[in-house]
């Protein structure tokens, strides 16, 4: 018969490493994605009324070209390897705006380059970015559809 | 009927079989860490030279497996077995070196268990009388593991504390019977460890999922040789970190057989100094590999360690069984390691 | 160009906010980021179907429509308008159609990024 070395049952297991475990900061860690959040809007919101006043967009149109400002920002930071420090430092604050979006889909691209542009770069571009497409389409088309029912 | 067993797990190794040499390649960040003068090579930075940082991991490898064969006096071709391992998938790293080295490969995955699965293996092909000169290397990259268990290495993520940093280095050690010269310590005995499970889901929490298995491994080496804690001037564990070492450290209380903290280290703990961010502490196959080849090796060879209980643990799982919701085994092997001038007559003493 | 400062204040107030509770939903659930962003998309379009966060954009700008719901927003507001002008086929043009510009940007920088760029040693 095999001797039971360990006992130990997996519940009480499960209290004794919530208790080593040290627990994340959470004031700390929401005040930094408070601030890295709203300066990253604050960056949005300049773009957008810069497409707005100085280049006669539409309000729509406005906060699309803010979109691709921070998604060129981002491209930049994440070449450069400093948007990972800030993903670190400010955890939501650089993941939740559009730029943990662009953040999302730069990043694999640059990782996985080396397995080639078109099955490397080209297919993972979308590994960690996709869920949102896949389910933020998903839904939309749902909406449109039952909003078409429903008015038609 | 097997005779050179000790009860369930352990397995008594008559001839001794000798480490003779080790050697220890590591990246920038180990070479910065508290134990950076004592590695034989720190790389410039995480590429070495080399297009990608698979290829850098590869490379890394195979200077430190020939690193130590030329310091252990012997050649290339006296090598009967090299026994390697890594992190990657399909161990693309030491079969690559092997290819290079073109000597009878054993490729091993035991997760950062590889150095111990390496050293158990392979002192029993020696005391076998299979082999003259076995090569066991372990190696771990932090820029190849990242992509693979985790993110894109610019991913923006942030890192939880119970998280651990995957160690940029290669070991290699050469195993011998019949050593020319005094060597660097022996192998009495080795316990190869079960698979342990208790549960535990969060992948940034490896140090608690490899705990249970270590200490299972422990208290069956105890127990088939008849020893204490008391009997070993270290008990070094793998890559616990942290929150590993102080579950282990409880574990072992709650089952009767406390551990003396003061001499219970964890490379791990031990590669990194707390200003480097690594929160809970080094992991990967290199972690224990370095640490054993650069740090513990020379501290038994100049008898300032007696014998000690080096046990290198790892952490089963995959990133699929991880997606598919599947808990992580841990698994912990061991071997005993005596100071060549602690040796006593008998031959083997407990 | 007139600078309405008041404006940027809210943006900050409830963008950070908005961050603020995804980072919060992150240590507290220890959910991955791409879980959570998933979440966001979909309050952005539940809320956006029911005409509750065009009000939110009126009032913070880039505040309401930087974060993932904003994204959402776009999507749905697109489908819906879409559908109001092309009948049903709109459900499946319009949603695109609205958030073509961060999604082509997104791939366009990401591409040339990646030609021009290699991955970084963390934490140096």
């Amino acid at each position: 018969m095999n001797r039971k070395h360990i006992r130990t049952d997996p519940a009480a297991y499960e209290q004794m490493t919530r208790q080593a475990s040290p627990p994340s900061r959470m004031v700390q860690g929401v005040f930094r994605a408070f601030w890295v959040g709203g300066v990253v809007c604050i960056i949005g919101q300049l773009a957008a009324e810069t497409g707005v006043q100085l280049m006669k967009m539409t309000p729509a149109d406005g906060y699309c070209f803010a979109a691709i400002i921070l998604v060129l920002l981002t491209a930049i930071l994440t070449g450069a390897g400093v948007f990972d420090r800030i993903g670190q430092y400010a955890g939501a604050g650089a993941f939740v705006p559009i730029t943990g979006f662009a953040n999302a889909m730069v990043s694999p691209a640059l990782e996985f380059r080396r397995e080639g542009m078109v099955l490397g770069l080209g297919a993972k571009l979308f590994t960690i970015a996709g869920p949102v497409l896949v389910y933020g389409i998903g839904a939309s088309v749902l909406v449109g559809l039952v909003y078409a029912i429903i008015f038609s | 009927m097997a005779v050179k067993r000790m009860g369930q797990q352990t397995i008594i190794l008559p001839n001794k079989p000798a480490i003779l040499a080790g050697a220890a390649w590591v990246g920038p960040k180990e070479g910065k860490g508290p134990l950076g003068s004592l590695f034989d090579h720190v790389t410039e930075d995480e590429s070495y030279g080399q297009q990608s940082f698979e290829l850098a991991e590869r490379q890394m490898v195979l200077d430190a497996a020939r690193a130590a064969i030329r310091k252990a006096g012997v050649r290339e071709g006296d090598i009967r077995f090299l026994l390697g391992g890594d992190l990657l998938n399909q161990i693309i790293s030491a079969s690559f070196a092997a290819r290079e080295l073109a000597l009878p490969f054993l490729g091993l995955y035991g997760a950062c268990s590889t150095m111990c699965e390496a050293l158990c293996l392979g002192s029993m092909l020696l005391d076998g009388e299979y082999a003259d000169h076995v090569l066991c290397t372990a190696s771990s990259h932090f820029c190849t593991a990242e992509r693979q268990y985790r993110y894109p290495l610019e991913y923006g993520n942030q890192r939880t504390p119970t998280a651990q940093w995957t160690v940029t280095g290669a070991g290699a050690a050469v195993l011998s019977l019949s050593p020319g010269k005094t060597p660097m310590a022996r192998i009495t005995h080795a316990c190869v460890g079960r698979v342990v499970d208790l549960g535990v889901t969060d992948a940034n929490n490896m140090g608690a999922a490899m705990a249970p298995a270590a200490a299972d491994t422990l208290l069956a080496l105890f127990e088939d040789t008849h020893t204490a804690p008391r009997d070993y001037d270290l008990i070094v564990t793998g890559d616990l970190g942290r929150v590993g070492r102080n579950l282990l450290l409880e574990l072992m209380n709650s089952q009767g057989t406390p551990l003396i903290e003061d001499r219970c280290l964890d490379c791990g703990l031990l590669i990194y100094s707390p200003e480097q961010d690594c929160h809970a502490g080094g992991s990967g196959c290199g972690c224990s590999a370095v640490v054993l080849n650069a740090c513990l090796l020379p501290q038994l060879q100049e008898g300032k360690l007696g014998r000690i209980l080096f046990m290198s643990t790892g952490a089963l799982m995959s990133p699929t069984s991880s997606l598919q919701g599947e808990s992580i085994p841990g698994v912990a092997h061991a071997v005993v390691l005596e100071s060549p001038k602690a040796e006593r007559n008998t031959r083997h003493d407990f | 160009m007139t600078f309405d400062l008041w404006m940027y204040v809210k943006a900050f107030a409830v963008g950070g906010a908005l961050c603020a509770v995804g980072e919060a939903l992150c240590l507290k659930t220890g959910w991955t980021p791409a879980r959570i962003l998933v979440g966001y998309i979909l309050t952005g379009v539940a809320l956006s179907a029911f005409g509750l966060y065009t009000p939110l954009v009126d009032f913070a700008g880039a505040g309401a429509s930087v974060p993932l719901t904003g994204f959402g927003h776009s999507l749905c507001q697109g489908v819906i308008h879409a559908v109001q002008e092309r009948g049903w086929i709109g459900a499946f043009c319009g949603g695109l159609t609205a958030t073509a510009g961060g999604i082509a940007a997104a791939i366009f920088f990401g591409t040339i990024v990646a030609v021009f760029c290699k991955p970084h040693m963390k934490g140096k």
